[in-house]
């Protein structure tokens, strides 16, 4: 970095490669003022539990919340919608001043009566943090009532960053998952954790898994249900792709089940080839391993053509990411060179110390990488590094068209999947779309 | 029994609001170099700055004094202290706006006493903080954005000499909308100072370089002056008392108000320009008669096919009372109006207006989409922003969009829906609107009831 930064505090966050051996600061609380780009507790909590398909989603709390929750997610359902409600208390002065309990209990009532859904979620929201509502117990109570599940999420706003959230998500489905009775006789099936079936992404790593043989248990959490996940227990193997959200899970689901976990990637080819290669060696079944190359030979042979088409046009180009979780980053470093381009700048919200010794790794010489950046540091780099293109998601995207240039949506409201072998095509034609468009010609 | 349960209910099915701080960014976005920041959880600012970059695409950016749970137990003064620092080094506005989240008002943080010693201490006590009490469960985004204008305003205003400015104040109305009033007021050659002025900064012409604070918003000398103006016209008869900035304005410095309706349709847009025209003294410029003819021929022209549309009217109260006027005037007579937030003021105004309604009409103060689902049998044209799109999978109930969020679309900011110009082209989304839906169904619908009769005939 030639300049200071406005933000001091902020220095430790940010690293080149090649030039500052010390380890980047990440994983800490973010700077008032600093305009974060992360969200909360209930935001982290929200993203992993709201893809579950048959389940109540609802947000103990006044109103914002709620509204800025809706349906705004792009998990498909191949079964019930329930999940694109969005749920609340609503919360008034009155209700803070006397306390919510009993308002809670009368909406899980109407819930419960009209809808007859198996599973609820009951979000805690900062106002109910602070007010001491017992969600939990209400929750018990309800359950009761309505013989249905009633989980509650705790979520208060404050009470973390948006990692935090994803612990109380992984609470939750805990809590969901544990089994009564018996315990259940672990079949050869495996669970797969950390897709939120974001424009059917699930759907496409499953039917991969399908033709090499290998049955899908359980996902975590996209197009699940109540139903499916409590069938959890009884897999051999937990395979995890958004580690972010998902290793607290996949380590207690190993404490508790004896399931071992494996980190996956189908983001790209290099990484969606070597993931599958690494399930099937980690199944250690000869017959999985060769219809595995033979998916891998076939559809790789299918798309490459397409993708050295677009690298042509693409070759050379320098691309920024700033994105949420690490796993993402790190696979989007070996995407771009995939297309010819060289990542020159990257960074995440919410990413772990080995994420970024990853990326550390595996960036070439002089890119920036940053830990919960803000707007005028991504402007600064972006500048600075000259990218030409910004990878992001809603809030990112007008800073990169203000700037003048491209700009890729890696969020969770994109319709388009970007998983496996279709997403690396989806992804290099979005590529080639917003960078070879002719409105650059006039700006 | 059933009807019972179905009358009261206390949970929300999909929320037709928003919450008090959301209001309270977007009024302060219309204020020349200001920034804003939340006193509460990281999330609030993040989730808002999503929910206005989505609709305006513009980049937003909003503080967050980022308050973790040390920040909960033992008072949030030393967060707020350090995003004020942080977002001066950043960004050096004109003008900062603090607005309190849910958890910075039940923890009972007193955020004036904060900011004016934080100025104190630094010599500064010149510089305009603007503290706003929003907490999420006070109102909605309808009350936050009136109360912080009326906070600006009263931090601002000055006893200053008499000048001829009119006060010009505007509900959340699209960017295009304010800059159609403004080439209105330009038309009758009536000077102005209209807050709050987001024309530019939610609009911004794409220029290098990029500016953090975009160009424009009211100016602050401006809004200092308010005080000595001829008068105030203020587009919000929704608005009550104690938030009017209107009403401070004429309480404080006698500045005479005239509260108006958001000009959309004929007598609403005759009000505002009869208005303009006593200020101005001078007769109704012969183009915008014009203007107001070609309104009545398009209304005539399109009377019959929006004679067709039975509406469901839903959103922010003051949009509602606007919109609902309008198709009134036209014959899409309404099946629901709802405003997203309970106001005092609107079953007042609707009340005489929904008498000519010739079939059954609700009118829902604070209804949520489940609620408008639940009593919108018969219509077959949904009128708010995109979450209305509800309507439209659950029903097949085809939306136009006008407002606050429109999320599925582009364009939201450059929506013109105002004076006799911009009331045309509402009537015309609306029309085609109702166009469309007809010609793609018109030949199915009849061959559906009238052939299978023939059949029967020919082959019997």
């Amino acid at each position: 970095m030639s300049a200071k930064l406005a933000i001091e505090a902020r220095e430790g966050s940010i690293r080149v490669k090649g030039k500052q051996k010390s380890q980047l600061q990440c994983d800490a609380d973010s700077i008032a003022g600093a305009v974060s780009q992360r969200a909360c507790v209930y935001s982290g909590a929200r993203v992993v539990l709201n893809p579950i398909t048959d389940a109540i989603h609802l947000v103990h709390g006044p109103i914002g919340c709620a509204s800025y929750t809706w349906d705004i997610r792009g998990s498909l359902s191949s079964g019930s919608e329930l999940f694109r409600n969005s749920f609340s208390t609503d919360l008034q002065e009155e209700d803070v001043i006397f306390g919510g309990e009993k308002k809670l209990a009368r909406c899980i009532d109407e819930l419960a009566l009209k809808y007859k859904p198996s599973l609820m979620f009951v979000y805690s929201t900062c106002v109910v943090g602070v007010i001491g509502d017992d969600i939990t117990a209400v929750c018990k109570q309800a359950e009761q009532k309505h013989q249905i599940k009633v989980v509650p999420v705790q979520s208060s706003g404050f009470a973390g960053n948006k990692s935090a959230g994803y612990r109380a998500a992984c609470d939750a489905l805990l809590q969901l998952i544990k089994s009564e009775g018996e315990p259940t006789a672990q079949s050869r099936k495996i669970n797969y954790l950390g897709d939120f079936n974001l424009a059917g992404e699930a759907w496409i790593i499953r039917n991969y898994l399908r033709e090499m043989g290998v049955e899908l248990n359980a996902t975590f959490t996209g197009d699940s249900s109540y139903a499916s996940l409590r069938r959890a227990p009884a897999a051999c193997l937990n395979i995890m792709q958004c580690a972010g959200s998902m290793t607290y899970l996949a380590q207690e689901m190993e404490r508790v089940y004896n399931i071992p976990y494996m980190r996956v990637s189908f983001l790209g080819i290099e990484d969606t080839s070597r993931s599958l290669r690494e399930i099937a060696a980690a199944l250690n079944d000869k017959e999985i391993s060769e219809k595995t190359e033979r998916l891998i030979e076939r559809e790789t042979a299918e798309i490459r053509s397409l993708i050295e088409g677009y690298r042509v046009p693409l070759q050379g180009k320098k691309a920024a990411v700033f994105v949420g979780g690490g796993f993402k980053a790190v696979s989007l470093i070996k995407q771009f060179r995939e297309v010819g381009m060289e990542v020159v700048m990257i960074g995440t919200q919410t990413g772990k110390q080995d994420d970024y010794d990853s990326m550390y790794s595996l960036a070439c010489d002089g890119t920036v990488i940053l830990d919960d950046a803000n707007p005028s540091e991504l402007e600064r780099f972006i500048l600075q590094q000259g990218a030409d293109l910004l990878v992001g998601g809603v809030k990112e995207r007008p800073l990169a068209y203000k700037l003048g240039i491209s700009f890729i949506d890696h969020n969770h409201e994109r319709k388009h999947p970007l998983s496996g072998f279709a997403g690396a095509v989806n992804f290099a034609q979005e590529v080639y779309s917003t960078l070879c468009s002719p409105v650059w010609n006039y700006v | 029994m059933e009807k019972q349960t179905l009358s009261y209910r206390s949970v929300t099915e999909n929320p037709c609001k928003m919450c008090m701080p959301m209001g309270g960014i977007l009024a302060f976005k219309g204020v020349e170099r200001s920034m804003v920041l939340l006193h509460g959880s990281q999330g609030c600012s993040t989730y808002m700055r999503r929910h206005i970059a989505e609709h305006f695409n513009e980049p937003i950016d909003v503080g967050s004094s980022s308050l973790n749970e040390k920040g909960t137990i033992y008072g949030g003064e030393k967060n707020l202290r350090q995003g004020l620092d942080n977002l001066i080094k950043v960004y050096n506005p004109s003008l900062i706006g603090v607005l309190t989240t849910c958890l910075a008002e039940t923890i009972g943080e007193d955020i004036d006493r904060v900011a004016s010693a934080y100025l104190q201490e630094r010599g500064q006590e010149e510089f305009p903080i603007v503290t706003v009490s929003s907490p999420g469960y006070g109102g909605s985004e309808f009350e936050g954005y009136w109360m912080t204008l009326t906070r600006i305003v009263t931090k601002l205003a000055q006893k200053v000499e008499k000048h001829n400015k009119v006060n010009i104040i505007v509900p959340f109305i699209s960017p295009a909308d304010i800059r159609e009033l403004k080439r209105i007021l330009q038309l009758m050659k009536i000077e102005y100072t209209l807050l709050p002025d987001f024309s530019d900064t939610l609009d911004q012409p794409f220029a290098r370089p990029y500016k953090r604070i975009p160009d424009g918003g009211t100016k602050l000398r401006d809004i200092a002056r308010m005080s000595g103006a001829p008068g105030t016209i203020q587009l919000g008869v929704c608005v009550a008392e104690g938030i009017s900035p209107g009403k401070y304005l004429e309480d404080t410095f006698g500045v005479p108000l005239y509260n108006l309706p958001i000009p959309m349709g004929i007598e609403n847009t005759d009000r505002l320009v009869n208005v303009l025209q006593e200020f101005s003294g001078r007769a109704t410029p012969k183009s915008l008669l014009q203007e107001r003819g070609r309104l009545l021929d398009a209304m005539i022209d399109s009377h019959k096919y929006n004679f067709q549309g039975r509406s469901v009217i839903f959103g922010e109260p003051e949009l509602v009372y606007a919109v609902t006027k309008t198709c009134l005037e036209n014959g899409v007579f309404p099946v629901v109006v709802s405003s997203g937030s309970k106001n005092a003021k609107l079953p007042e105004l609707l009340k005489a207006q929904l008498e000519q309604v010739p079939q059954q009409m609700h009118f829902l103060n604070g209804g949520d989409f489940a609620g408008i689902l639940a009593k919108s049998e018969g219509a077959n044209i949904a009128i708010g922003s995109s979450e209305g799109k509800y309507l439209s999978e659950k029903a097949g109930m085809p939306l136009v969009r006008i407002g606050f969020p429109i999320h599925d679309r582009v364009g939201g900011q450059r929506l013109l829906s105002v004076g006799y110009t911009g009331t045309a082209m509402f009537l015309d989304r609306i029309t085609n609107t109702l166009l469309e839906h007809k010609l793609a169904n018109y030949r199915h619908n009849v061959y559906e009831k009238f052939y299978p009769g023939t059949k029967t005939v020919t082959e019997g």
